[in-house]
C-alpha cells in the first residue's frame, strides 16, 4: 500500500468525526440550559428584577424579591441535577438493553425506588433524605434486576417490545402496592402523595448536597462506561470478540443508572419520560458515539426538567404544575412516535 | 508477515443447556493458512468458532493460545491477538461506516488512552484494503449488503490481529459478492499473513479457497487436510449425506463437488426421462 493512499484514506478518516459540529451543538445545550436556568429563577408567581437575582445569589434576602429567588435558588439547581441523572440515567439504560424503549420509568426502575420509599415511610419511620437515597438506591437496584430478569425469559432474551412490557407491568404492579400501602394510611399519604407526584418545588440545599455523592458516583460510572457501551451497541459476540466482558459491563453500567435514578427519585419523585426523550433527541444531534451521547443528554435532561419547572409555574400562574406532570405531557407522544417508527426492534 | 501464533482446541466439549453439541474435540489450527470450516446444519461448526473465541465457556477441555488457554486470558489481550466476526453483528442505527470501523480499535484503547495516530493508521488501511474509503462517510443502513460485509470486514481489520474467525461471512450475498469477500479475506491472509478460519456453507467455495479444510459431521471433526487429499464423494456421502461426483475445477485447478439428485440424470435418457431414484453418477 502506498503512503499517498493511507494519507488519502486518513483525509477520508479526519472527516469522519464532525466533532466541531458535535462541540458546537454541545455549547448550544449549554448556553440553552444556562438561558432555562436563568428563566428559572426570575419567573414566578413574584416578578424579580436581575439586582435582586445578583442580591440573592451573593445571600441577601433582604426584601421579598430577594427571599423569592433564594427559594428558587435550590429549586432550579435540584430541577438541573435531577434532569441530568434521568437523561444521563436513560441514555446508560438503552444503551445497556440495546432498547430504544429503555428509560428509568418504564422500565420501572423509578417505581421500584417509589414503592422502597413508601414501605420505608410507612412502616421504617424513614424521613431523612440520607434513608430516602439509600432506601431508594436499593429499590431502583432490584426493580432493575426483576425487570430484566422477566423480560429477557423466553426466546430471543430481551427484546425491546419484552423489556418494555416487563417493565410496563411491574411499574403498573408497584404503582397499585403503592396506593394500597399509602391510601389506608391517613397519616403518611399526603406525604407520598406529595412525593410521588414529582416535583422540585420543595427542594432545600440539604437534600441536594446530601444527593450529590450518589449522583456524583452515578455520573462517573456512567461516563466511564461510554466506550464499552460503544461495543455493546455491536451486538453481545462483536463485543465479546472485540475483548468486552459483557455481563461486567452491562452490571457496572446498569449499577451506575441505578444510582442516578436513585438518587433522583428519593428527592424529587418519579419523573418519568425525561430518560425516553433526551437520548433519543440527542442522537439526531451528536450521533450513536456514547463518549458524545452520554454527556449530551445529562445537559439535554438537565435543560428539559428546568424547562419543565417553568413552564409548570407558568401554566398554572399563580399556582403551578408539577414537574412530572409536565414532562409525562411532552414525553407521551415521543413515546408513542418511536413505538410507532418500523425499527424499533434494534438500536 | 506476522509471528505465528497457534491456536488448538483439546478434548472440547461444548453445549448449550442440556444439549452437548461438539463432544472431546481437537484442532491445531494451521497458522498463516485459511481454514475452512464445514458440515451439515447443527453439525456444531458455529459453536466450535464460537467457543474458539470465547463466546461460549468449555463444558471440558480447553482452547489454547500459544500455550495458554484464552478463557484464562484478560479479554482484550486476547482480543488484540484473535478476531471475530459474528453471523449477525449490529450495527448501531445511523452509524457510519469510518465510526464503525474505528470501533474495531477497541481492544487497543486504554479506559483513558485517547483516540491515537496508530489508530487512524489501522482505520484507514482496513478502510483502503476493503474499499471502503470511499464509503466512510455513508450510513452503515444505507449501504447493499455486499457493501456492508465489507464494512465489517473493515472493522475486523482494523482490530489488527493475527487471528481472524469469521462465521458465515457470505451468507445473505449473492454469489459475486461471496467471491468479492472471500478474495478479500485471500488478499489479508497472503498479504499480512493471517490465521484466517472461516465456517462456511457453500462446499464449493469453501474447497476453492481453504488451504486447509475441515469437515465436522455430528460434533467432531470428521476429516482435516488439503481440499485435494479429503474432499472425495465418500466424505461427501458420510459428512453431508448425499451422493456426489468430484471433478477438478478447470479454473482452479481444486475438487469441484457435483451433488447427485433424483432427476436430471443425462445417462438416463435425457432431462425429461429423469425422475427416477438416484441412479449412478455422472463419471468425473
Amino acid at each position: 500500500m502506498t503512503r499517498a493512499a493511507t494519507e488519502n484514506a486518513r483525509g477520508v478518516v479526519v472527516g469522519r468525526r464532525p466533532a466541531r459540529v458535535r462541540l458546537l451543538w454541545f455549547g448550544i445545550a449549554v448556553a440553552v440550559v444556562a438561558l432555562l436556568a436563568f428563566a428559572s429563577v426570575v419567573i414566578g408567581s413574584r416578578d424579580v428584577s436581575i439586582a435582586d437575582v445578583v442580591a440573592a445569589i451573593g445571600g441577601s434576602v433582604d426584601n421579598t424579591s430577594e427571599a423569592a429567588v433564594a427559594k428558587r435558588l435550590p429549586r432550579t439547581v435540584l430541577a438541573l441535577v435531577v434532569g441530568l441523572a434521568l437523561g444521563l440515567a436513560g441514555a446508560v439504560m438503552q444503551g445497556v438493553t440495546r432498547n430504544p424503549l429503555a428509560d428509568p420509568g418504564i422500565l420501572g426502575v423509578n417505581m421500584g425506588a417509589s414503592l422502597a420509599i413508601v414501605v420505608g415511610i410507612a412502616w421504617f419511620g424513614l424521613s431523612t433524605a440520607t434513608g430516602y437515597l439509600w432506601v431508594a438506591t436499593v429499590g431502583a437496584g432490584v426493580a432493575a434486576v426483576f425487570v430484566y430478569a422477566i423480560g429477557s425469559l423466553g426466546r430471543g432474551g430481551a427484546t425491546p417490545l419484552k423489556l418494555a412490557l416487563a417493565g410496563a407491568a411491574t411499574s403498573a404492579a408497584l404503582a397499585s402496592f403503592v396506593t394500597a400501602i399509602s391510601l389506608p394510611r391517613g397519616d403518611i399519604s399526603g406525604t407520598v402523595r406529595s412525593w410521588l407526584i414529582g416535583g422540585v418545588g420543595g427542594a432545600g440545599w440539604t437534600s441536594i448536597g446530601q444527593m450529590a455523592p450518589f449522583l456524583a458516583v452515578g455520573v462517573l460510572v456512567s461516563l466511564l462506561s461510554a466506550r464499552r457501551l460503544n461495543s455493546l451497541a455491536l451486538g453481545d459476540e462483536l463485543a465479546t470478540g472485540l475483548g468486552e466482558r459483557v455481563a461486567v459491563t452491562r452490571a457496572v453500567a446498569a449499577l451506575g443508572a441505578v444510582l442516578l435514578c436513585g438518587a433522583a427519585t428519593a428527592i424529587a419523585g418519579p419523573i418519568a419520560f425525561v430518560g425516553l426523550v433526551v437520548p433519543h433527541a440527542c442522537r439526531l444531534l451528536v450521533g450513536v458515539d456514547h463518549r458524545w451521547l452520554l454527556p449530551f443528554s445529562g445537559v439535554v435532561g438537565a435543560g428539559l426538567v428546568v424547562a419543565s419547572d417553568v413552564l409548570g409555574r407558568i401554566v398554572a400562574r399563580p399556582g403551578e404544575v408539577d414537574v412530572g406532570i409536565i414532562t409525562a405531557i411532552l414525553g407521551a407522544p415521543v413515546f408513542i412516535a418511536i413505538v410507532r417508527r418500523r425499527k424499533v426492534s434494534s438500536l | 508477515m506476522t509471528t505465528a501464533h497457534a491456536l488448538t482446541a483439546t478434548d472440547l466439549t461444548v453445549g448449550y443447556g442440556d444439549t452437548t453439541i461438539i463432544s472431546d474435540l481437537d484442532l491445531d489450527l494451521v497458522a498463516g493458512a485459511i481454514t475452512v470450516i464445514v458440515g451439515p446444519n447443527a453439525c456444531g461448526k458455529s459453536t466450535l468458532l464460537r467457543s474458539m473465541s470465547r463466546l461460549l465457556p468449555p463444558r471440558s477441555g480447553q482452547v489454547v493460545l500459544d500455550g495458554r488457554s484464552i478463557h484464562g486470558m484478560p479479554a482484550k489481550e486476547l482480543a488484540r491477538t484473535l478476531g471475530l466476526l459474528p453471523q449477525s453483528p449490529i450495527a448501531p442505527e445511523g452509524i457510519t461506516v469510518a465510526d464503525l470501523v474505528g470501533r474495531g480499535r477497541h481492544p487497543h484503547q486504554g479506559m483513558f488512552t485517547r483516540w491515537s495516530r496508530a489508530d487512524d493508521v489501522a482505520v484507514a488501511e482496513a478502510l483502503i484494503a476493503t474499499d471502503t474509503a470511499d464509503l466512510a462517510d455513508r450510513a452503515v443502513d444505507e449501504l447493499s449488503g455486499g457493501q456492508r460485509q465489507r464494512v465489517w470486514i473493515a472493522m475486523a481489520l482494523a482490530q489488527d490481529t493475527d487471528i481472524l474467525l469469521l462465521d458465515e461471512p457470505t451468507t445473505f450475498l449473492d454469489v459475486s459478492h461471496q467471491v468479492e469477500v472471500l478474495d478479500l479475506l485471500t488478499d489479508l491472509n497472503r498479504r499480512r499473513g493471517t490465521t484466517i478460519v472461516i465456517v462456511l456453507h457453500d462446499l464449493n467455495l469453501a474447497v476453492r479457497y481453504a488451504d486447509h479444510l475441515v469437515a465436522m459431521r455430528d460434533g467432531e471433526v470428521y476429516a482435516s487436510g488439503s481440499p485435494e487429499t479429503i474432499l472425495t464423494p465418500e466424505l461427501i456421502e458420510s459428512v453431508f449425506g448425499i451422493s456426489a461426483a468430484v471433478i477438478t475445477d478447470p479454473t482452479s485447478g481444486k475438487p469441484l463437488m457435483l451433488p447427485i439428485g433424483r432427476h436430471h440424470m443425462v445417462d438416463r435418457g435425457g432431462p425429461d426421462a429423469a425422475d427416477g431414484p438416484a441412479g449412478h453418477p455422472a463419471s468425473d
